[in-house]
Parts: structure tokens; sequence; C-alpha cells
């Protein structure tokens, strides 16, 4: 129960940065990735705000031998720089350029209710299921 | 309140967040991730994804309830880019095993190399994919 209920205080403090952030703004995300244009430094703050208490956080959290609600901190282990791992980002790149949105702020912002919102999320939980049918066989 | 500052806050939360789940459950905040597993994982593992997810969900549409600046513009994309953008993403997170928060958060907060190239990658295809686009829409 303690588990479940951290996932969802979890989840919802990032939905409220998320739409605090302004990354829910596909706009000004295209403006921050828009370097040789009309560049808009905002979200570098949000990444700056989020690796600060994380990298802080982490230090002090990672210390403990194990979490709150599960036996171990599932960690990932690889340490290794891959193909999907390169090719992956730059298809990533190149759809959160085209649209402004990564996965996080489309999920904060389908309340909205608007259009290309509600197209895009779909859309990328057929990505996510295609890659993974195919990084499972391998 | 200036844009920076709100970015900052945000981007704090969002850090709060992760920080939460690892101290909690243990576990990394990498949106693609945890929402792939709702659709692949044992059914035991499902329910406190699903419950992150909602959670983003929920959490996004609180700040608007207070004050309507919250609440993000329409999307300029028509929907025929949203969807060819949702396929990239999912597609592209999927293969390289994370997004903005699993690598560009979590990922480099670890230290994490694999995170650290992750992020120049997708930031990088993102600047010249905006380039492009400005370029050829004029827009």
């Amino acid at each position: 129960m303690g588990k479940l209920l951290a996932s969802l205080a979890s989840g919802i403090v990032f939905g409220i940065g998320m739409a605090v952030s302004g990354m829910t703004n596909t706009t000004r995300v295209q403006g921050f990735l828009d370097f040789f244009g009309a560049w808009d430094p905002t979200l570098a703050f949000v990444m700056g705000g989020g690796l600060l208490v994380t990298t802080l956080g982490y230090r002090f959290v990672l210390r403990n031998p194990a979490p709150l609600f599960a036996c171990s901190f599932s960690l990932p282990t690889r340490t290794d720089i891959d193909k999907p791992l390169l090719i992956g980002a730059a298809i990533f790149g190149i759809g959160w350029g085209l649209v402004g949105y990564c996965p996080g702020p489309a999920l904060a912002g389908l309340t909205y209710g608007y259009a290309p919102t509600l197209a895009f999320i779909p859309a990328m939980i057929l990505g996510l299921l295609l890659a993974h049918k195919i990084t499972a066989k391998t | 309140m200036h844009p920076f500052l709100l970015a900052t806050i945000g981007g704090g939360l969002v850090g709060v967040a992760a920080v939460m789940m690892m101290a909690l459950n243990g576990r990394i905040a990498g949106v693609s991730g945890i929402l792939t597993g709702v659709f692949t994982q044992r059914a035991g593992e499902r329910v406190w994804r699903l419950l992150f997810v909602l959670g983003i969900v929920l959490g996004g549409s609180l700040p608007p309830l207070l004050n309507a600046d919250f609440k993000a513009p329409l999307p300029g994309t028509g929907l025929l880019l949203a969807v060819i953008g949702g396929l990239l993403v999912g597609f592209g997170t999927g293969l390289g095993s994370g997004c903005t928060s699993g690598h560009g958060i979590c990922g480099i907060a670890r230290f994490s190399k694999r995170s650290l190239l992750a992020t120049i990658i997708f930031m990088t295809a993102g600047v010249i994919t905006v380039a492009i686009l400005r370029l050829t829409t004029g827009s």
C-alpha cells in the first residue's frame, strides 16, 4: 500500500512540476530547442532545478541500505554505449523537436483536452510498445 | 513571477518527485520506462506504474486550477505531425531506454555516462529538427 501511494504522490508532484515549469507548453519547448533562432532559455532552468534537487537528494537517499517500501534499490546497471541508445536518443530528439512534447509533459497536459495532445499520447504509447517488441527479441 | 523562477521551481518539483520515487520505492522516475511497464510488466508490477502515470496526469491538471496562466496553450502542431512526433518520441525513448526524465534528470544525477550521452544526443537532434522546421516552414 505504501509503495502504491508513494508512486501516486511522486507522480502528482512530478505533474505539478511539469505544469508550473512551462514544460507542458510545446511552443516554449520548441523555443528552447530553437538555438539558431529566437532562443528561449527558460527550460534550461527546469533542467537546472531538477538536476540540483535530484543530484543532492540521490546522494543522501542512496546511502541507505534500502528504500522505504522495497527490499532494494533498482538502479540501471548498464554502462556500455550501444547503438540502440544512440539511435533511440536521436529518434526521440527528432520527435521532441517536431512537436515540443517529451513523455512527461504530454501526460501532464492531457487534461487540457487539446487534440494534438490526445493524438500524441496514443501514438507515443504505440511507439514505446513497438520498441519494446524489437528490443525484447534481441 | 518571472518565468525563469517558475521554471526553476517546477524543475525542483520534478527533482523532489524523482527523489521521492528513489527514497520510497527505490526506482528511477523515468516516464517512458514506467509507461511502457504499465503495458508490458506482469500484473503485480503494473499498478504502481499506472498510479505514477495517473499521478502525472492529475498533477498536471492542478496548477491551472489555481492560476489559469499555468494552463499551457494549444500546441501549434497539426494532428498528423502530432501522431508522427508521438511515434518517434515513443519509439526513440523505448529504443534508447529513457527520455528527458529518466536520462536527463535521474541518469545525469547518478553520473551515468549512458544518460549524459543520450541527453546530449536528443538535445542536439531536437535543436537540428527545430532549425530545419524553421527553415522549411518559415515559422
